[in-house]
C-alpha cells in the first residue's frame, strides 16, 4: 500500500459569527478582513513541522492540494508547499492532488514548476491534476463553460512537453503558444506519475481510466466508491487493460488520538468544514453555469438549496469520518480496505481547530501504529501500490504487447 | 404562466450553423425582436402589442432556449454575425430591430458590422458598453431565479409570468441560457471594449430606452449609447426594472411603434 498523510491546511482562527452570518458558506465571498496574518504565519510553519514529522514517523507520502478564497484551505498554490517539502524532506513522496489545470493560462510554466519540484525532490513527485471546484473557477475568473476542455487540452500539452523534445508550436483550441520549449524537464522519465482525484464526476473517472491514471476518491461513501470502480473498470477494459487496486485511491477523514475521548473531540472538528458553522458550498458557486455536464443540468435545476452534511454521529456510523484510538481506527480502516480495495490511501488527519500538539500526536500514532498495521492488512488483501508493482504510469506508456484486445 | 397564445407561429429555421427557434406573428413591416439572455417563456403580451403594427420575428439566439448551440461560438460578435446570416436566410434585406438587454448588445454589434441593415434601432436596457458609473449586475454569482427576480421592479410581475414557485423546466431553460451567455460574455462581463469606438459609424435612427429602476444595467449604459450613436435619443421609463418588456409592455410597445413607424 501507499499510505499518505493529508490536511486541508485550515485556518479556523476567524470569528465564527461572521461565518454564520454568511449562512455557513465560507468559500469565495467571506471577507478577507477576517484573515489574520500573524496566525497565518504560525499555521504555515506548524504545517511544515507536521509534514516533516510525518516523514520521520514513516508515512509514505504527503498529499497536498490547493483552494482559493477559502479559510478551509490556506494553500493558494500546491506547487509552493511541494517546493518547500522537496527541499526539506528526503524520503516521502510528494503527492499533488493536484494542480488545477483549467485555471492556468500558461501550462508551460506549470510544466516547468512541476519539473523543478521533481528534480529538487530527486524524483519523489506524483503530479496529480484536477479540474478545480466551481468556486475555484470564479476565484480565478476562468470560464467554467470551458473547464473540461481546458483541463484536457492543458493535460495534453503537458504530456507532449514531457514526451517530445522542444521546441514545438501549439495551436490548440484554448491554448496557443509560438514556442514550447521549457528548459527544465522532470527527473522521472518521461514524467512523474499522474493521479486524478475527484468526488463524483463520471466523466473524470472515465477519463482517468482511459489514461490508466489512478483515481483517488475524495471522501466518498463506500457505496459511491464501489460505483466509481465499476465505471473505472469498464472504461479500463474498453481501452485494453484490467484495472486493479494499483489504480484505486481513497481519501478518508481519520483522526487518531491516545484516548477515545480526545479522538471524538478532535474528530468533531471535521464538522467545521462540513457545515456545522462554515464550509458549506453555495450551490451556484459550487457548480456555476457550464461547469458541470449538460446531462447533470436537470438535476441542478431540481436542487437549488445548500446541502447540509449528515451529523457527526451519522458520519461516524457510516464511516465517512473515523476517529478513535489506533486499535479502533485500524479496525474501521480494515473494513474500508476490504470493501473498497484501494492500494493508495490518504488519511486526512486534522481539521478545524485541532491544535498543533494534537496534530503531531495524531501523526505519530498514524505513522507508528496505524500505518504499519494497514500495510500488513494491505498485503493480506493484495493491495499492492503502483510503486510496489511498478505499474505503467499511463496507457500511453503501456507496452503494446501488454494491452488486451480493445472492446468496442 | 401568463403568456398570450394568440396569432403567432413557432418554427425552427435551419441555418448552416444550426436550427434557430423562432416565434413569429402579426403583419406589416418586419420587426426583429432580440430577447434578453433570460429568454422568454412564450409569446409575451408585449410581442402581441407590437404584432398589431408589424410582422414580429422573435428568434431565440443561437445556443439559447430551444435554438441549437453552436459550440464554436465564443463572443457576442460571433452571435451577431450569425443573426446577419439568419436575416439573409429569412430573406430580410433590412428590418427594424428591438433589442432587450443582452439582445440590445447583439443589435448594436450587428449595426456596427452592417450600417444599413436596420431601418430603425431600439435598445432597451442594453448591455454591451461598459457603464461609466456603476457595474452591470453579475448573474454568475446568483442562481437563475435569484437573478431574474432582480430583473423586476415589481415582484408581482415576476410571479405573474413565472409563478410563485418556479418550475424545474423554467430553471433548466435559465441554466441553458446562462451557459451560453458565459460562453459569449464571461470576461469582460457583458460588454465589449471595442464597441464604443465603432458606434459612431452607425447613423441609423435609434431610440435608447432606460428604465428608472433597473438593478441590472446602470443608467450610464443607456446614456453612453445615446451619446455615442450619432442619431439617437434617450427615453426613460418609470416604475420599471430591467424587464421592461414584461413590466411596462403597453407603454414600451407604444413608444416603439411610434418611433419605428416614423419614416
Amino acid at each position: 500500500m501507499h499510505l499518505m498523510y493529508f490536511t486541508e491546511q485550515p485556518m479556523s482562527d476567524y470569528p465564527e459569527e461572521e461565518a454564520r452570518k454568511a449562512g455557513g458558506i465560507s468559500a469565495l465571498m467571506l471577507s478577507n478582513k477576517h484573515f489574520d496574518a500573524v496566525d497565518g504565519s504560525r499555521l504555515y510553519n506548524e504545517r511544515i513541522e507536521e509534514y516533516l514529522y510525518a516523514e520521520e514517523v514513516g508515512v509514505d507520502g504527503i498529499m497536498l492540494n490547493e483552494h482559493h478564497n477559502a479559510p478551509f484551505c490556506m494553500q493558494a498554490r500546491v506547487n509552493m508547499y511541494a517546493s518547500i517539502l522537496a527541499a526539506m524532506t528526503e524520503k516521502v513522496k510528494i503527492v499533488l492532488l493536484g494542480n488545477p489545470l483549467p485555471v492556468s493560462d500558461n501550462p508551460i510554466q506549470l510544466a516547468e514548476e512541476i519539473a523543478m519540484v521533481d528534480m529538487i525532490s530527486k524524483g519523489r513527485l506524483v503530479s496529480g491534476f484536477v479540474r478545480g471546484g466551481g468556486s475555484e473557477q470564479l476565484a480565478n475568473n476562468t470560464n467554467p463553460a470551458y473547464n473540461r476542455e481546458r483541463f484536457e487540452e492543458a493535460h495534453d500539452l503537458l504530456i507532449k512537453i514531457w514526451s517530445e523534445p522542444g521546441p514545438f508550436r501549439w495551436e490548440g483550441n484554448h491554448y496557443q503558444f509560438r514556442v514550447v520549449n521549457p528548459w527544465a524537464l522532470p527527473l522521472q522519465k518521461p514524467h512523474p506519475r499522474i493521479w486524478i482525484p475527484g468526488v463524483s464526476s463520471i466523466e473524470t473517472v472515465t477519463w482517468a481510466a482511459e489514461h490508466r491514471y489512478p483515481y483517488i476518491c475524495l471522501n466518498t461513501t463506500i457505496q459511491q466508491t464501489q460505483d466509481i470502480w465499476e465505471v473505472y473498470d469498464q472504461a479500463a477494459q474498453r481501452v485494453g487493460y484490467k484495472s486493479g487496486p494499483e489504480q484505486r485511491g481513497y481519501l478518508i477523514r481519520c483522526h487518531v488520538a491516545d484516548t477515545e475521548e480526545k479522538a471524538m473531540k478532535n474528530g468533531r472538528e471535521f464538522m467545521w468544514m462540513l457545515g456545522e458553522f462554515t464550509g458549506l458550498g453555495h450551490p451556484v458557486w459550487f457548480s456555476p453555469p457550464g461547469y458541470s455536464s449538460p446531462e447533470s443540468r436537470r438535476r441542478r435545476a431540481e436542487t437549488q438549496v445548500t446541502q447540509r452534511a449528515d451529523s457527526f454521529d451519522k458520519q461516524l456510523e457510516n464511516k465517512n469520518i473515523i476517529a478513535g484510538t489506533p486499535d479502533q481506527v485500524i479496525a474501521s480502516l480494515k473494513q474500508i480496505l476490504e470493501e473498497t480495495r484501494p492500494s493508495i490511501l490518504a488519511l486526512w488527519g486534522n481539521d478545524g481547530k485541532v491544535d498543533h500538539k494534537d496534530s503531531m500526536d495524531c501523526i505519530r500514532l498514524m505513522g507508528q501504529e496505524v500505518m504499519p498495521a494497514l500495510r500488513e492488512i494491505g498485503k493480506d488483501l493484495g493491495l499492492d501500490s503502483p510503486f510496489e508493482v511498478d505499474s505503467p504510469i499511463s496507457l500511453a506508456e503501456t507496452p503494446a504487447s501488454e494491452l488486451l484486445p480493445v472492446t468496442v | 404562466m401568463s403568456t398570450t397564445a394568440t396569432n403567432f407561429t413557432e418554427e425552427f429555421v435551419q441555418v448552416d450553423f444550426g436550427k434557430v427557434h423562432m416565434m413569429k406573428g402579426g403583419t406589416g413591416q418586419p420587426l426583429l425582436l432580440f430577447q434578453d439572455d433570460l429568454g422568454s417563456p412564450g409569446w409575451l403580451p408585449f410581442y402581441e402589442d407590437l404584432a398589431r403594427s408589424f410582422t414580429v420575428y422573435v428568434p431565440s439566439h443561437p445556443g439559447f432556449g430551444k435554438s441549437e448551440r453552436p459550440n464554436w461560438m465564443r463572443s457576442t460578435r460571433d452571435l451577431a454575425l450569425s443573426h446577419l446570416w439568419l436575416m439573409k436566410t429569412l430573406g430580410l434585406e433590412s428590418a427594424s430591430v428591438v433589442g432587450i438587454g443582452f439582445g440590445g448588445w447583439v443589435a448594436a454589434e450587428m449595426a456596427t458590422m452592417c450600417h444599413h441593415i436596420f431601418d430603425r434601432i431600439v435598445l432597451v436596457g442594453a448591455v454591451g458598453v461598459q457603464p461609466t458609473e456603476g457595474e452591470i449586475l453579475d448573474q454568475i454569482l446568483l442562481s437563475g431565479e435569484e437573478y431574474t427576480k432582480l430583473c423586476f421592479h415589481d415582484p408581482a410581475k415576476f410571479e405573474a409570468l413565472y409563478g410563485a414557485e418556479t418550475t424545474v423546466d423554467q430553471r433548466e431553460v435559465w441554466e441553458v441560457n446562462r451557459e451560453m451567455a458565459i460562453r459569449l460574455a464571461w470576461k469582460p462581463y457583458m460588454f465589449n471594449q471595442s464597441l464604443p469606438h465603432l458606434l459612431g459609424g452607425v447613423d441609423t435612427p435609434t431610440l435608447v430606452v432606460s428604465t428608472k429602476d433597473d438593478k441590472v444595467v446602470p443608467a450610464s449604459c443607456g446614456r453612453r449609447y445615446a451619446d455615442l450613436l450619432p442619431n439617437a435619443r434617450l427615453e426613460v421609463l418609470r416604475d420599471c426594472g430591467h424587464c421592461a418588456d414584461v413590466e411596462q409592455p403597453v407603454e414600451l410597445a407604444a413608444l416603439i411603434s411610434g418611433f419605428v413607424s416614423q419614416k
